[in-house]
Protein backbone atom coordinates (compact mmCIF):
# COMPACT_ATOMS: atom_id res chain seq x y z
CA UNK A 1 0.00 0.00 0.00
CA UNK A 2 2.82 2.39 0.92
CA UNK A 3 4.42 1.56 -2.44
CA UNK A 4 1.22 2.61 -4.20
CA UNK A 5 1.14 5.83 -2.18
CA UNK A 6 4.74 6.49 -3.14
CA UNK A 7 3.97 5.98 -6.84
CA UNK A 8 0.89 8.23 -6.55
CA UNK A 9 2.91 10.95 -4.82
CA UNK A 10 5.59 10.78 -7.53
CA UNK A 11 2.97 10.90 -10.27
CA UNK A 12 1.31 13.89 -8.59
CA UNK A 13 4.60 15.70 -8.32
CA UNK A 14 5.43 14.91 -11.98
CA UNK A 15 2.05 16.20 -13.17
CA UNK A 16 2.38 19.34 -11.02
CA UNK A 17 5.80 19.99 -12.54
CA UNK A 18 4.39 19.55 -16.06
CA UNK A 19 1.65 22.05 -15.17
CA UNK A 20 4.18 24.52 -13.76
CA UNK A 21 6.41 24.26 -16.84
CA UNK A 22 3.36 24.75 -19.09
CA UNK A 23 2.43 27.89 -17.14
CA UNK A 24 6.04 29.07 -17.30
CA UNK A 25 6.08 28.49 -21.08
CA UNK A 26 2.79 30.37 -21.53
CA UNK A 27 4.25 33.27 -19.56
CA UNK A 28 7.32 33.22 -21.81
CA UNK A 29 5.20 33.59 -24.97
CA UNK A 30 3.16 36.35 -23.31
CA UNK A 31 6.22 38.32 -22.17
CA UNK A 32 8.20 37.77 -25.39
CA UNK A 33 5.87 39.99 -27.39
CA UNK A 34 5.49 42.73 -24.79
CA UNK A 35 7.64 45.88 -24.63
CA UNK A 36 10.28 46.75 -23.57
CA UNK A 37 12.50 44.38 -25.57
CA UNK A 38 15.86 43.63 -24.01
CA UNK A 39 17.87 43.62 -27.26
CA UNK A 40 21.27 44.21 -25.67
CA UNK A 41 20.89 41.32 -23.25
CA UNK A 42 19.47 39.14 -26.05
CA UNK A 43 22.54 39.79 -28.23
CA UNK A 44 24.80 39.20 -25.25
CA UNK A 45 23.14 35.82 -24.66
CA UNK A 46 23.33 34.94 -28.38
CA UNK A 47 27.08 35.55 -28.18
CA UNK A 48 27.44 33.56 -24.96
CA UNK A 49 25.42 30.61 -26.18
CA UNK A 50 26.32 30.61 -29.85
CA UNK A 51 29.92 31.65 -30.10
CA UNK A 52 31.03 29.96 -26.91
CA UNK A 53 29.39 26.63 -27.86
CA UNK A 54 30.90 26.64 -31.32
CA UNK A 55 34.13 24.85 -30.40
CA UNK A 56 32.34 22.07 -28.52
CA UNK A 57 29.77 21.55 -31.30
CA UNK A 58 32.52 21.69 -33.93
CA UNK A 59 34.70 19.08 -32.23
CA UNK A 60 31.71 16.79 -31.60
CA UNK A 61 30.56 17.12 -35.21
CA UNK A 62 34.03 16.50 -36.61
CA UNK A 63 34.51 13.34 -34.54
CA UNK A 64 31.03 12.04 -35.40
CA UNK A 65 31.70 12.55 -39.11
CA UNK A 66 35.03 10.72 -38.86
CA UNK A 67 33.71 7.86 -36.75
CA UNK A 68 30.53 7.32 -38.75
CA UNK A 69 32.49 7.07 -41.99
CA UNK A 70 35.20 4.86 -40.49
CA UNK A 71 32.64 2.51 -38.95
CA UNK A 72 30.36 2.14 -41.98
CA UNK A 73 33.10 1.95 -44.62
CA UNK A 74 34.14 -1.72 -44.07
CA UNK A 75 30.52 -2.94 -44.16
CA UNK A 76 29.70 -0.98 -47.30
CA UNK A 77 32.92 -2.24 -48.91
CA UNK A 78 31.70 -5.81 -48.44
CA UNK A 79 28.63 -4.98 -50.54
CA UNK A 80 30.62 -2.87 -53.01
CA UNK A 81 28.67 0.20 -51.99
CA UNK A 82 31.48 2.50 -50.85
CA UNK A 83 30.34 5.16 -53.31
CA UNK A 84 27.16 5.48 -51.25
CA UNK A 85 29.03 6.78 -48.24
CA UNK A 86 28.60 10.52 -48.96
CA UNK A 87 24.85 10.08 -49.49
CA UNK A 88 24.36 7.83 -46.51
CA UNK A 89 26.47 9.90 -44.12
CA UNK A 90 24.97 13.22 -45.21
CA UNK A 91 21.37 12.04 -44.87
CA UNK A 92 21.94 10.46 -41.48
CA UNK A 93 23.84 13.52 -40.20
CA UNK A 94 21.49 16.18 -41.54
CA UNK A 95 18.25 14.40 -40.70
CA UNK A 96 19.02 12.96 -37.30
CA UNK A 97 22.51 12.68 -35.86
CA UNK A 98 23.49 16.33 -36.30
CA UNK A 99 20.40 17.92 -34.71
CA UNK A 100 20.04 15.47 -31.81
CA UNK A 101 23.74 15.35 -30.93
CA UNK A 102 24.16 19.12 -31.13
CA UNK A 103 21.02 19.53 -29.02
CA UNK A 104 22.30 17.06 -26.42
CA UNK A 105 25.68 18.79 -26.28
CA UNK A 106 23.90 22.15 -25.88
CA UNK A 107 21.55 20.73 -23.23
CA UNK A 108 24.69 19.86 -21.28
CA UNK A 109 26.52 23.11 -21.86
CA UNK A 110 23.77 25.73 -22.24
CA UNK A 111 20.92 24.10 -20.27
CA UNK A 112 23.02 23.40 -17.20
CA UNK A 113 24.66 26.83 -17.52
CA UNK A 114 21.30 28.60 -17.52
CA UNK A 115 20.01 26.44 -14.65
CA UNK A 116 23.07 27.11 -12.51
CA UNK A 117 23.28 30.82 -13.35
CA UNK A 118 19.63 31.62 -12.68
CA UNK A 119 19.62 29.31 -9.67
CA UNK A 120 22.57 31.09 -8.16
CA UNK A 121 20.95 34.45 -8.91
CA UNK A 122 17.77 33.30 -7.15
CA UNK A 123 19.66 32.02 -4.10
CA UNK A 124 21.77 35.17 -3.73
CA UNK A 125 18.69 37.43 -4.14
CA UNK A 126 19.99 38.94 -7.40
CA UNK A 127 16.63 38.25 -9.05
CA UNK A 128 14.87 40.04 -6.18
CA UNK A 129 17.32 42.94 -6.50
CA UNK A 130 16.51 43.16 -10.19
CA UNK A 131 12.79 43.26 -9.48
CA UNK A 132 13.22 45.92 -6.79
CA UNK A 133 15.17 48.06 -9.26
CA UNK A 134 12.08 48.15 -11.48
CA UNK A 135 13.18 45.52 -14.00
CA UNK A 136 11.02 42.58 -14.95
CA UNK A 137 13.49 39.72 -14.23
CA UNK A 138 11.43 37.24 -16.23
CA UNK A 139 11.77 39.41 -19.32
CA UNK A 140 15.42 40.29 -18.74
CA UNK A 141 16.65 36.85 -17.76
CA UNK A 142 14.22 34.24 -19.10
CA UNK A 143 12.87 35.69 -22.35
CA UNK A 144 16.31 36.74 -23.62
CA UNK A 145 17.90 33.39 -22.81
CA UNK A 146 15.11 31.25 -24.26
CA UNK A 147 15.02 33.32 -27.47
CA UNK A 148 18.79 33.23 -27.76
CA UNK A 149 19.08 29.45 -27.42
CA UNK A 150 16.09 28.94 -29.76
CA UNK A 151 17.78 31.05 -32.43
CA UNK A 152 21.32 29.79 -31.89
CA UNK A 153 20.63 26.07 -31.88
CA UNK A 154 19.63 25.75 -35.56
CA UNK A 155 22.74 27.75 -36.49
CA UNK A 156 24.92 25.49 -34.36
CA UNK A 157 23.26 22.44 -35.93
CA UNK A 158 24.02 23.73 -39.45
CA UNK A 159 27.65 24.44 -38.52
CA UNK A 160 27.95 21.09 -36.70
CA UNK A 161 26.54 19.25 -39.75
CA UNK A 162 28.97 21.00 -42.09
CA UNK A 163 31.95 20.12 -39.88
CA UNK A 164 30.74 16.50 -39.54
CA UNK A 165 30.51 16.19 -43.33
CA UNK A 166 34.00 17.66 -43.64
CA UNK A 167 35.25 15.05 -41.15
CA UNK A 168 33.60 12.35 -43.24
CA UNK A 169 35.22 13.76 -46.39
CA UNK A 170 38.67 13.60 -44.78
CA UNK A 171 38.23 9.86 -44.16
CA UNK A 172 36.97 9.29 -47.68
CA UNK A 173 39.82 11.35 -49.07
CA UNK A 174 42.41 9.46 -47.05
CA UNK A 175 40.99 5.98 -47.60
CA UNK A 176 39.33 6.21 -50.98
CA UNK A 177 41.13 9.16 -52.58
CA UNK A 178 37.80 10.92 -53.14
CA UNK A 179 38.11 14.58 -54.11
CA UNK A 180 36.39 17.44 -52.23
CA UNK A 181 34.22 18.32 -55.26
CA UNK A 182 33.16 14.74 -55.93
CA UNK A 183 32.32 14.09 -52.27
CA UNK A 184 30.23 17.23 -51.82
CA UNK A 185 28.56 16.82 -55.23
CA UNK A 186 27.25 13.50 -54.00
CA UNK A 187 26.26 15.02 -50.68
CA UNK A 188 24.17 17.76 -52.31
CA UNK A 189 22.68 15.31 -54.81
CA UNK A 190 21.48 13.14 -51.94
CA UNK A 191 20.06 15.91 -49.74
CA UNK A 192 16.54 17.14 -50.43
CA UNK A 193 14.38 19.95 -49.05
CA UNK A 194 12.56 17.32 -47.00
CA UNK A 195 15.84 16.51 -45.22
CA UNK A 196 17.02 20.02 -44.38
CA UNK A 197 13.82 21.90 -43.55
CA UNK A 198 12.29 19.51 -40.97
CA UNK A 199 15.70 19.19 -39.28
CA UNK A 200 16.00 22.98 -39.00
CA UNK A 201 12.46 23.36 -37.64
CA UNK A 202 13.12 20.51 -35.22
CA UNK A 203 16.27 22.29 -34.02
CA UNK A 204 14.23 25.40 -33.20
CA UNK A 205 12.02 23.30 -30.93
CA UNK A 206 15.09 21.64 -29.39
CA UNK A 207 16.45 25.11 -28.56
CA UNK A 208 13.13 26.23 -27.15
CA UNK A 209 12.95 23.13 -24.93
CA UNK A 210 16.53 23.55 -23.65
CA UNK A 211 15.96 27.23 -22.90
CA UNK A 212 12.59 26.81 -21.21
CA UNK A 213 13.65 23.87 -19.05
CA UNK A 214 16.97 25.49 -18.05
CA UNK A 215 15.28 28.77 -17.17
CA UNK A 216 12.41 27.09 -15.32
CA UNK A 217 14.73 24.98 -13.19
CA UNK A 218 16.99 27.93 -12.38
CA UNK A 219 14.26 30.53 -11.87
CA UNK A 220 12.45 28.38 -9.31
CA UNK A 221 15.59 26.97 -7.74
CA UNK A 222 15.40 25.78 -4.14
CA UNK A 223 17.41 27.63 -1.52
CA UNK A 224 21.04 26.80 -0.85
CA UNK A 225 23.98 25.63 -2.92
CA UNK A 226 22.49 22.13 -3.11
CA UNK A 227 19.45 23.70 -4.77
CA UNK A 228 21.66 25.29 -7.44
CA UNK A 229 23.33 21.92 -8.12
CA UNK A 230 19.96 20.21 -8.39
CA UNK A 231 18.67 22.94 -10.73
CA UNK A 232 21.65 22.53 -13.08
CA UNK A 233 21.48 18.74 -12.98
CA UNK A 234 17.73 18.42 -13.48
CA UNK A 235 17.84 21.01 -16.27
CA UNK A 236 20.12 18.69 -18.26
CA UNK A 237 18.26 15.49 -17.42
CA UNK A 238 14.79 16.87 -18.11
CA UNK A 239 15.86 18.74 -21.27
CA UNK A 240 17.61 15.63 -22.65
CA UNK A 241 14.49 13.53 -22.09
CA UNK A 242 12.36 16.22 -23.70
CA UNK A 243 14.68 16.35 -26.72
CA UNK A 244 14.04 12.68 -27.50
CA UNK A 245 10.28 13.15 -27.11
CA UNK A 246 10.35 16.16 -29.45
CA UNK A 247 12.54 14.20 -31.86
CA UNK A 248 10.05 11.33 -31.92
CA UNK A 249 7.15 13.72 -32.57
CA UNK A 250 9.16 15.57 -35.23
CA UNK A 251 10.01 12.36 -37.12
CA UNK A 252 6.37 11.29 -36.90
CA UNK A 253 5.12 14.64 -38.25
CA UNK A 254 7.83 14.79 -40.93
CA UNK A 255 6.81 11.34 -42.09
CA UNK A 256 3.28 12.64 -42.66
CA UNK A 257 4.17 15.87 -44.46
CA UNK A 258 7.33 14.91 -46.34
CA UNK A 259 7.88 11.83 -48.45
CA UNK A 260 10.84 10.29 -46.61
CA UNK B 1 20.40 58.79 18.90
CA UNK B 2 17.84 61.41 17.95
CA UNK B 3 15.40 60.77 20.81
CA UNK B 4 14.12 64.31 20.79
CA UNK B 5 13.42 64.44 17.06
CA UNK B 6 9.97 65.83 16.43
CA UNK B 7 7.77 63.34 14.64
CA UNK B 8 4.33 64.29 13.40
CA UNK B 9 1.60 62.10 11.95
CA UNK B 10 1.40 64.14 8.74
CA UNK B 11 4.77 63.04 7.45
CA UNK B 12 4.24 59.29 7.39
CA UNK B 13 6.06 57.83 4.36
CA UNK B 14 5.38 54.20 5.06
CA UNK B 15 2.57 52.50 6.92
CA UNK B 16 1.74 48.86 7.48
CA UNK B 17 -1.56 47.88 9.06
CA UNK B 18 -2.60 44.47 10.33
CA UNK B 19 -0.26 42.51 8.04
CA UNK B 20 -0.70 38.74 7.93
CA UNK B 21 1.48 36.25 6.09
CA UNK B 22 1.57 32.47 6.44
CA UNK B 23 3.48 29.66 4.80
CA UNK B 24 1.21 26.66 5.20
CA UNK B 25 0.63 26.28 8.93
CA UNK B 26 3.48 28.58 9.80
CA UNK B 27 1.94 31.98 10.62
CA UNK B 28 4.92 34.29 10.20
CA UNK B 29 3.19 37.65 10.50
CA UNK B 30 0.10 37.93 12.71
CA UNK B 31 -1.27 41.44 12.43
CA UNK B 32 1.94 43.42 12.17
CA UNK B 33 1.77 47.24 12.25
CA UNK B 34 4.40 49.88 11.53
CA UNK B 35 4.72 53.55 10.64
CA UNK B 36 7.83 55.25 9.29
CA UNK B 37 8.08 59.02 9.26
CA UNK B 38 9.93 61.38 6.94
CA UNK B 39 13.65 61.45 7.74
CA UNK B 40 13.35 58.84 10.48
CA UNK B 41 15.56 55.81 11.11
CA UNK B 42 13.39 52.98 12.37
CA UNK B 43 15.17 49.83 13.48
CA UNK B 44 13.32 46.51 13.56
CA UNK B 45 14.74 43.73 15.67
CA UNK B 46 13.49 40.20 15.98
CA UNK B 47 14.73 36.66 16.35
CA UNK B 48 15.82 34.68 13.29
CA UNK B 49 12.77 33.39 11.47
CA UNK B 50 10.50 35.94 13.13
CA UNK B 51 9.39 37.32 9.75
CA UNK B 52 11.47 40.49 9.43
CA UNK B 53 12.70 39.67 5.94
CA UNK B 54 9.24 38.46 4.91
CA UNK B 55 7.80 41.79 6.08
CA UNK B 56 10.37 43.84 4.16
CA UNK B 57 9.77 41.75 1.02
CA UNK B 58 6.01 42.31 1.30
CA UNK B 59 6.81 46.03 1.54
CA UNK B 60 8.38 46.19 -1.92
CA UNK B 61 6.01 43.73 -3.54
CA UNK B 62 8.47 40.84 -3.73
CA UNK B 63 6.02 38.80 -1.69
CA UNK B 64 2.27 39.01 -1.52
CA UNK B 65 0.77 39.41 1.95
CA UNK B 66 -2.26 37.29 2.90
CA UNK B 67 -4.09 40.32 4.29
CA UNK B 68 -3.49 43.79 5.64
CA UNK B 69 -2.52 47.05 4.00
CA UNK B 70 0.85 48.49 3.02
CA UNK B 71 1.05 52.14 2.12
CA UNK B 72 4.28 53.53 0.69
CA UNK B 73 4.24 57.30 0.21
CA UNK B 74 0.44 57.16 0.28
CA UNK B 75 0.26 54.44 -2.39
CA UNK B 76 -1.40 51.18 -1.45
CA UNK B 77 1.14 48.82 -2.98
CA UNK B 78 -1.25 45.87 -2.96
CA UNK B 79 -3.52 47.80 -5.34
CA UNK B 80 -0.81 49.01 -7.76
CA UNK B 81 -0.36 47.47 -11.19
CA UNK B 82 3.13 46.31 -12.20
CA UNK B 83 4.02 49.52 -14.06
CA UNK B 84 2.99 51.77 -11.17
CA UNK B 85 4.82 49.52 -8.73
CA UNK B 86 8.01 49.73 -10.81
CA UNK B 87 7.78 53.55 -10.85
CA UNK B 88 7.26 53.61 -7.09
CA UNK B 89 10.22 51.27 -6.59
CA UNK B 90 12.52 53.99 -8.00
CA UNK B 91 11.86 55.87 -4.75
CA UNK B 92 12.77 52.88 -2.59
CA UNK B 93 16.36 51.75 -2.10
CA UNK B 94 16.91 48.20 -0.89
CA UNK B 95 20.15 46.92 0.60
CA UNK B 96 20.00 43.13 0.59
CA UNK B 97 21.52 41.01 3.33
CA UNK B 98 23.99 39.36 0.96
CA UNK B 99 24.53 42.53 -1.13
CA UNK B 100 22.91 40.82 -4.19
CA UNK B 101 25.32 42.38 -6.68
CA UNK B 102 24.88 41.04 -10.22
CA UNK B 103 27.95 38.84 -10.40
CA UNK B 104 28.10 38.73 -14.20
CA UNK B 105 28.41 42.52 -14.34
CA UNK B 106 31.18 44.89 -13.30
CA UNK B 107 30.69 47.39 -10.49
CA UNK B 108 30.02 50.07 -13.12
CA UNK B 109 27.36 47.94 -14.84
CA UNK B 110 25.78 47.11 -11.48
CA UNK B 111 25.31 50.81 -10.79
CA UNK B 112 24.23 51.64 -14.33
CA UNK B 113 21.53 48.96 -14.24
CA UNK B 114 18.91 50.84 -12.15
CA UNK B 115 19.80 54.10 -13.91
CA UNK B 116 19.01 52.65 -17.33
CA UNK B 117 15.73 51.22 -16.02
CA UNK B 118 14.62 54.59 -14.70
CA UNK B 119 16.22 56.86 -17.27
CA UNK B 120 13.36 59.37 -17.09
CA UNK B 121 14.11 60.00 -13.46
CA UNK B 122 17.62 61.05 -14.42
CA UNK B 123 16.88 63.21 -17.44
CA UNK B 124 18.13 66.30 -15.65
CA UNK B 125 21.44 64.75 -14.70
CA UNK B 126 24.51 65.20 -16.86
CA UNK B 127 25.15 61.57 -17.66
CA UNK B 128 25.21 58.08 -16.30
CA UNK B 129 28.99 58.01 -15.91
CA UNK B 130 29.01 61.05 -13.64
CA UNK B 131 26.27 59.58 -11.46
CA UNK B 132 28.07 56.25 -11.17
CA UNK B 133 31.35 57.88 -10.18
CA UNK B 134 29.58 60.17 -7.71
CA UNK B 135 27.77 57.24 -6.10
CA UNK B 136 30.98 55.22 -5.80
CA UNK B 137 32.83 58.23 -4.44
CA UNK B 138 30.18 58.54 -1.71
CA UNK B 139 31.02 55.04 -0.50
CA UNK B 140 34.77 55.47 -1.01
CA UNK B 141 35.11 52.95 -3.85
CA UNK B 142 35.76 55.05 -6.93
CA UNK B 143 38.77 52.92 -7.84
CA UNK B 144 36.72 49.71 -7.89
CA UNK B 145 34.57 50.85 -10.81
CA UNK B 146 35.82 48.26 -13.30
CA UNK B 147 36.17 45.33 -10.90
CA UNK B 148 33.86 42.34 -10.80
CA UNK B 149 31.90 41.71 -7.56
CA UNK B 150 33.91 38.51 -7.01
CA UNK B 151 37.07 40.64 -6.75
CA UNK B 152 35.65 42.64 -3.83
CA UNK B 153 35.67 41.84 -0.11
CA UNK B 154 32.37 41.44 1.79
CA UNK B 155 32.55 44.98 3.13
CA UNK B 156 33.32 46.42 -0.31
CA UNK B 157 30.43 44.48 -1.82
CA UNK B 158 28.14 45.96 0.83
CA UNK B 159 29.38 49.46 -0.03
CA UNK B 160 28.82 48.93 -3.75
CA UNK B 161 25.35 47.54 -3.02
CA UNK B 162 24.69 50.65 -0.94
CA UNK B 163 25.86 52.88 -3.79
CA UNK B 164 23.58 50.98 -6.17
CA UNK B 165 20.62 51.33 -3.82
CA UNK B 166 21.25 55.06 -3.51
CA UNK B 167 22.01 55.92 -7.11
CA UNK B 168 18.40 56.82 -7.85
CA UNK B 169 18.32 59.01 -4.73
CA UNK B 170 15.44 57.13 -3.11
CA UNK B 171 13.15 58.68 -0.53
CA UNK B 172 13.01 55.50 1.54
CA UNK B 173 15.90 53.11 2.26
CA UNK B 174 15.30 49.54 3.38
CA UNK B 175 18.26 47.78 4.96
CA UNK B 176 18.05 44.01 5.46
CA UNK B 177 20.69 43.17 8.08
CA UNK B 178 23.27 45.64 6.74
CA UNK B 179 26.07 44.53 9.08
CA UNK B 180 25.56 40.77 9.02
CA UNK B 181 28.61 38.75 8.05
CA UNK B 182 30.97 41.71 8.50
CA UNK B 183 33.77 42.10 11.01
CA UNK B 184 33.14 44.72 13.75
CA UNK B 185 35.34 47.38 12.11
CA UNK B 186 33.74 47.04 8.68
CA UNK B 187 30.30 46.87 10.32
CA UNK B 188 31.02 50.17 12.06
CA UNK B 189 32.13 51.70 8.75
CA UNK B 190 28.86 50.63 7.14
CA UNK B 191 26.86 52.08 10.04
CA UNK B 192 28.69 55.41 9.73
CA UNK B 193 28.10 55.35 5.99
CA UNK B 194 24.38 54.80 6.58
CA UNK B 195 24.36 57.78 8.94
CA UNK B 196 26.16 59.95 6.39
CA UNK B 197 23.66 58.97 3.75
CA UNK B 198 20.76 59.78 6.04
CA UNK B 199 22.27 63.19 6.78
CA UNK B 200 23.12 63.94 3.15
CA UNK B 201 19.97 62.77 1.42
CA UNK B 202 17.44 63.02 4.27
CA UNK B 203 16.09 59.57 3.45
CA UNK B 204 13.73 57.70 5.74
CA UNK B 205 15.22 54.35 6.65
CA UNK B 206 13.85 51.04 7.80
CA UNK B 207 16.65 48.92 9.18
CA UNK B 208 16.36 45.26 10.01
CA UNK B 209 19.20 44.11 12.21
CA UNK B 210 20.37 41.78 14.96
CA UNK B 211 23.21 44.13 15.77
CA UNK B 212 22.50 46.03 19.01
CA UNK B 213 25.43 48.39 18.38
CA UNK B 214 23.99 49.26 14.99
CA UNK B 215 20.57 49.86 16.58
CA UNK B 216 22.09 52.02 19.32
CA UNK B 217 23.97 54.24 16.88
CA UNK B 218 21.47 54.62 14.11
CA UNK B 219 17.93 54.27 15.49
CA UNK B 220 15.51 57.11 16.12
CA UNK B 221 12.95 54.51 17.18
CA UNK B 222 13.07 50.74 17.56
CA UNK B 223 10.41 48.13 17.05
CA UNK B 224 10.64 44.58 18.33
CA UNK B 225 8.96 41.93 16.19
CA UNK B 226 7.90 39.03 18.40
CA UNK B 227 5.42 36.26 17.52
CA UNK B 228 4.66 37.94 14.21
CA UNK B 229 3.48 41.16 15.87
CA UNK B 230 4.90 44.59 16.62
CA UNK B 231 5.55 43.76 20.25
CA UNK B 232 6.92 47.06 21.46
CA UNK B 233 7.95 50.41 19.99
CA UNK B 234 10.19 53.04 21.53
CA UNK B 235 13.58 54.66 21.52
CA UNK B 236 16.71 52.57 22.14
CA UNK B 237 17.13 54.01 25.65
CA UNK B 238 13.48 53.33 26.52
CA UNK B 239 13.55 49.74 25.36
CA UNK B 240 16.93 48.92 26.82
CA UNK B 241 15.59 49.80 30.29
CA UNK B 242 12.50 47.57 30.05
CA UNK B 243 12.16 44.68 32.49
CA UNK B 244 10.07 42.45 30.21
CA UNK B 245 12.25 39.31 29.67
CA UNK B 246 11.24 39.09 25.99
CA UNK B 247 12.57 42.63 25.45
CA UNK B 248 15.58 42.23 27.73
CA UNK B 249 16.73 39.22 25.73
CA UNK B 250 17.50 41.47 22.75
CA UNK B 251 19.85 43.71 24.74
CA UNK B 252 21.81 40.94 26.47
CA UNK B 253 24.85 40.94 24.20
Amino acid sequence: MSGLHHIKAQLDSFLIEIGDISYFSARFFKEAFKRPFEFKEFLNQCYNMGNKSLMLVGITGFIIGLVLTLQTRPTLMEFGAVSWIPSMVSISIVREIGPILTALVCAGRIGSGIGAELGSMRVTEQIDAMEVSGTNPFKFLVVTRVLAVTLMLPLLVIIGDAIALFGSFLVENAKGNVSFILYFNQVFDALKFGDIMPATIKSLFFGLAIGLVGCYKGYYCEKGTAGVGRAANSAVVFASLLLFIIDFIAVFVTDIFFDL
Amino acid sequence: MNDDKHISNQDIVLEIKDLHKSFGDNHVLNGFNLTLHQGENLVIMGKSGSGKSVMIKCLVGLMEADSGSISVMHNDITALDQRALDILRADIGFLFQGSALYDSMTVRENLEFPLRRHSKKNDNHTNTETLVIEALDNVGLKDAIDLMPSELSGGMQKRVALARALILKPKIMLYDEPTSGLDPITAKEIILLMQDIQNTYGTSSLIITHDVDCARVISDRMLLLIDGKDYVLGTFSELSKQEDPKIKAFFKQ
